[in-house]
């Protein structure tokens, strides 16, 4: 074994004997995963159910009564009905409904007459914008759907085509299964970026990594010595969590694993050497957890496509997210879970990852030269 | 072109600022450090001692100047220069979480000791540092003395041409700290060059040569002697005194002729200004009985020559506060106190009674319970047993009207660093009640007594240490607190400012305060009337120093300095409970 094999082992078992010794990394590495996925999986819900819908009914007659009961019946909204606007209006304003919907005095007459009941009024509450969408869209789907009934029961024909919605690769509109692939790329940049960061900032302050500069080693070995074992441990986790994911949470795995591992391990380099880079300038824990958090954890909240839609994202926002590596592993993990394996799309994603993490390497040993300036 | 000297350290003119708005760290420095020899690297906290080791290293580059390593520039070959060196920064640099074992593998590993040669060095520094037995003790597990030793075995696992120690001695207790004097002594053989960095003076005096730092320039280079040779004929000591030593120092640090002094245990040390005669002790009051005698110089002697003589003997601080009447009641008291956090005994069964007027010196390495005992007498931690009395107050059962008697001086810096130093100054005076005429009289009055007018605006962060110590000593005793705790005040700091603070707590004290402090000068402790060793959480011996000194005194070692009797004193409880040293 030569010298430069022989230093990087070295630094590698020491590596682990510290990770195995040391409560908080494998707290970070195992412990906080399984927090997160239960969050997700159990807490947070994207999907519209029973959106509380206040219903004014202003008219007393047939059709009136007949569109409140589709309102009733449709699972989204759960409905509390009034003969007036004002009592339901303060309890918009309380924020205790989420929409407003009108039939005014003259509906039954109106429809009486044949006439489109493109006249209902939906007020929807603009504080949280993606329920006002869905409290819009929703309780005009329902009076279509009922006024298209309405017709088909009085034998008039339609006209014109129909359009039928079908929804492709999460058919139930599951929110949780294109949030739990956003969660473990989450995962995967908490632990390549802020346990990496962490312990880079414990040697200095130990005064570790002062006495291992002053030794023959070189700065490509530390650097190999650093990424080596949190990457084994950073794949560990993921698998743990992918595991998790799958039989607990019924998520559907339609890819490769060969695919979950390229795309996670060339994110998990990225996020090791954006770790390391945060190291080179952070040399005390908190700082370095707070650039971690900061730079690591939160774009890769924001601005990954994980929550936020990037494509609805102002354009200068939009050409930010290019540069954070979970937007990528984000789009591969939906894919490789969801969709399958589209080699065309996985492998350029994967190639862009393993460009910004030869960028970080190189910064990072650029900026870490044995020096302590 | 000059020969290129491959045989030493050239520093030719080096100078290194650390960043573009701070002044040089070091400043102008030229010297040659031979092999062969142990080159002391001496001066107080911030002198520049850790910036020139870094530099030898190749760590930290010159900003001007230059250096060169047996022939070697740093700027480029410093690839080269690791290949022979020998580190051990400050915290040892150790991995707390691996074994002993575990750090010597790994140090051999990076230095490419591998085979025979590798079993030959593991066995050879296991006997050596005496770690055999604890070769699967985790590192962090160990005694301050043992991860010493432990350091010092993973800087020379590769048998190095340059040795660094940068503070190697400093909270280690006094037993471990002359073992590594041995060891590094057996060490130095005709191709090694060891470079010992430290803020004790005493230990420059065991060096071949010296390099003296203060404020990042080089006041002095060569053999301790050559500078101790100023002050040859010039120190004496006031013996056999009948009457009160803070006093007799006093009056003689009032006496033109006197440049410098201090107390020692019963007697008082006076170095006298070029050219002068010695006073007579009666000018001095040390009574009728008592003699001067001339004795061997110091370096710390010299030192404070160099530096121009210390500071009057007289407190500005003590001046300005009213004396306390009463009587030498027992005013601190502490009872069989004890502290656990977890299966851990931090401090046990510790007891001490200090009377009005009385200095109290706790001494004992780096973890020993020195900082627990102080927070447990501050009523800011809870004893697990026993009990504490300030003024008076028992501490479990009213803290906060002890603690408004006594001033309190953490052993970390623990003022506002974002505050001014007036702004620091006024929230304590708020803080202990002070308000209108009176917080605006006592910072002033504080101001000008610590010479921090130049300084009023300054951030405390960016405080010179002397000038830290001075305020966080301020804010102590703004108040004119009965009790004063003080927790390692000087450490660190330069023996002129130690000189000064000395001055304050003898005012003090004779104006009738009550004084706790802890120190790990030895020759800080001889200005206690009586100190107790805390070695492991428990006091192991407490008295007047002299009669410690007394108490260990033998045909051998008839007169023991006071490090000779802690030392004594260790081993003689060690044994006792059949534990190794």
């Amino acid at each position: 074994m030569n010298g430069c094999r022989r230093r990087m082992a070295a630094l590698i078992g020491k590596e682990f004997v510290q990770i195995l010794r040391d409560p908080s990394s494998l707290l970070i590495a195992f412990v906080l995963p399984v927090i997160l996925l239960f969050l997700y999986g159990f807490g947070v819900s994207l999907d519209a159910r029973e959106i509380r819908l206040g219903v004014a009914v202003r008219d007393s007659g047939e059709e009136a009564a007949g569109l409140l009961a589709a309102f009733r019946a449709s699972p989204y909204f759960r409905t509390e009905v009034a003969r007036d606007t004002r009592p339901l209006e303060a309890e918009l304003l309380a924020g205790r409904l989420r929409g407003l919907v009108v039939i005014p005095q003259d509906f039954s007459r109106r429809i009486g007459k044949g006439i489109d009941p493109a006249n209902l009024q939906v007020v929807a509450d603009g504080s949280e914008t993606n329920t006002a969408n869905y409290v819009q869209n929703y309780a005009q789907g329902v009076a279509r759907t009922w006024w298209n009934q309405r017709l088909r029961k009085t034998g008039q024909d339609l006209g014109g085509p129909e359009l039928v919605a079908r929804i492709w690769f999460n058919p139930e509109l599951e929110s949780r299964n294109s949030l739990l692939p956003g969660a473990l790329a989450i995962i995967m940049a908490i632990i390549g970026t802020l346990l990496t960061a962490l312990v880079v900032a414990r040697e200095w302050e130990r005064g570790t990594m002062e006495a291992l500069m002053v030794t023959p080693v070189a700065i490509t070995e530390l650097i190999v010595g650093k990424i080596f074992p949190y990457f084994v441990l950073g794949m560990l986790a993921m698998l743990i969590s992918v595991g998790i994911s799958v039989t607990l949470f019924a998520l559907p795995f339609r890819g490769s694993l060969a695919a979950l591992l390229l795309s996670s391990g060339a994110f998990l380099l990225a996020a090791l050497g954006q770790g390391l880079l945060i190291s080179s300038a952070a040399k005390n824990q908190f700082l370095a957890a707070m650039a971690a958090l900061i730079t690591g954890f939160l774009p890769a909240f924001l601005l990954s496509g994980f929550i936020f839609e990037i494509a609805s994202m102002p354009p200068a926002v939009r050409a930010l997210t290019h540069i954070i590596p979970a937007r990528y592993l984000v789009t591969n993990l939906q894919t490789v879970f969801l969709v399958g394996d589209v080699w065309s799309l996985l492998l350029p994603n994967v190639g862009i990852l393993l460009l910004l993490a030869a960028g970080l390497f190189f910064l990072t040993a650029g900026k870490t030269a044995k020096r302590l300036r | 072109m000059k020969p290129v000297d491959d045989s030493s350290l050239v520093i030719e003119n080096l100078s290194y600022r650390y960043d573009k708005d701070f002044p040089l760290a070091l400043d102008g420095l030229s010297a040659v450090i031979r092999p062969g020899i142990v080159t002391g690297l001496v001066g107080p906290d911030g002198a520049g001692k850790t910036t020139l080791l870094r530099l030898l290293t190749g760590l930290l580059l010159p900003t001007t100047g230059s250096l060169r390593v047996f022939g070697l520039d740093t700027r480029d070959e410093a690839e080269k220069v690791h290949r022979f060196i020998g580190y051990m920064p400050q915290k040892f640099g150790l991995y707390e979480d691996l074994s002993v074992r575990q750090n010597l593998r790994l140090y051999a590993d990076l230095h490419d000791v591998t085979g025979a040669e590798r079993q030959r060095a593991f066995a050879r520094l296991l006997v050596f540092t005496g770690l055999e037995p604890f070769q699967d003790r985790l590192a962090g597990r160990l005694s301050g003395g043992m991860k010493q030793k432990l350091g010092l075995a993973c800087a020379l696992i590769r048998k190095p041409r340059l040795l660094l120690l940068d503070e190697p001695s400093v909270g280690v207790d006094p037993v471990s700290r002359r073992e590594l004097w041995r060891m590094v002594g057996e060490l130095v053989d005709a191709e090694t060059a060891v470079i010992w960095s430290t803020a004790y003076l005493d230990e420059a005096e065991k060096c071949r040569e010296v390099l003296l730092l203060d404020g990042g320039r080089l006041l002095f280079s060569g053999p301790p002697g050559a500078l101790t040779e100023r002050v040859a004929g010039r120190c004496f000591q006031v013996q056999t005194i009948d009457g009160n030593r803070r006093r007799v120092l006093s009056h003689a640090l009032q006496r033109p002729e006197v440049q410098d002094g201090i107390v020692q245990g019963r007697n008082v040390r006076i170095v006298l200004r070029p050219g002068q005669k010695p006073p007579a002790p009666a000018l001095l009051e040390a009574g009728a009985g008592s003699r001067l005698i001339p004795v061997p110089p110091r370096f710390e002697d010299a030192y404070i020559d160099v530096l121009g003589g210390g500071p009057g003997g007289v407190s500005a601080l003590a001046e300005s506060i009213s004396p306390l009447s009463g009587e030498r009641e027992v005013t601190v008291e502490a009872v069989g106190l004890s502290k656990r956090f977890g299966d851990f005994t931090a401090v046990s069964e510790v007891g001490f009674s200090i009377r009005r007027g009385e200095i109290f010196g706790l001494l004992g390495p780096n973890g020993a319970g020195k900082s627990t005992i102080f927070k447990m007498m501050c009523g800011l931690l809870r004893p697990s047993a026993g009990s504490g009395r300030v003024s008076g107050f028992d501490l479990r059962v009213s803290p906060g009207q002890a603690r408004s008697r006594l001033g309190y001086m953490a052993q970390k810096f623990s003022l506002y660093g974002d505050l001014s130093t007036r702004q620091n100054l006024e929230f304590f005076a708020g803080v202990y009640g002070l308000a209108g005429w009176r917080r605006k009289e006592t910072v002033t009055r504080m101001i000008e007594i610590f010479g921090l007018y130049p300084h009023v605006r300054a951030s405390a962060r960016d405080l010179p240490l002397g000038f830290k110590q001075r305020l966080a000593l301020a804010c102590a005793v703004m108040h004119e607190p009965a009790v004063l705790f003080l927790d390692e005040p000087t450490s660190g700091v330069d023996p002129l400012t130690r000189r000064e603070f000395w001055t304050h707590i003898n005012g003090l004290v004779e104006r009738g305060v009550t004084v706790l402090v802890t120190t790990h000068f030895m020759d800080e402790a001889e200005y206690c009337d009586r100190i107790g060793l805390i070695y492991r959480g428990r006091m192991i011996a407490h008295g007047v120093p002299d009669d410690l000194k007394e108490q260990v005194a033998s045909a051998a070692l008839p007169d023991p300095t006071l490090e000779e009797t802690f030392i004594a004193l260790l081993r003689q409880w060690d044994t006792e409970r059949g534990e190794p040293s």
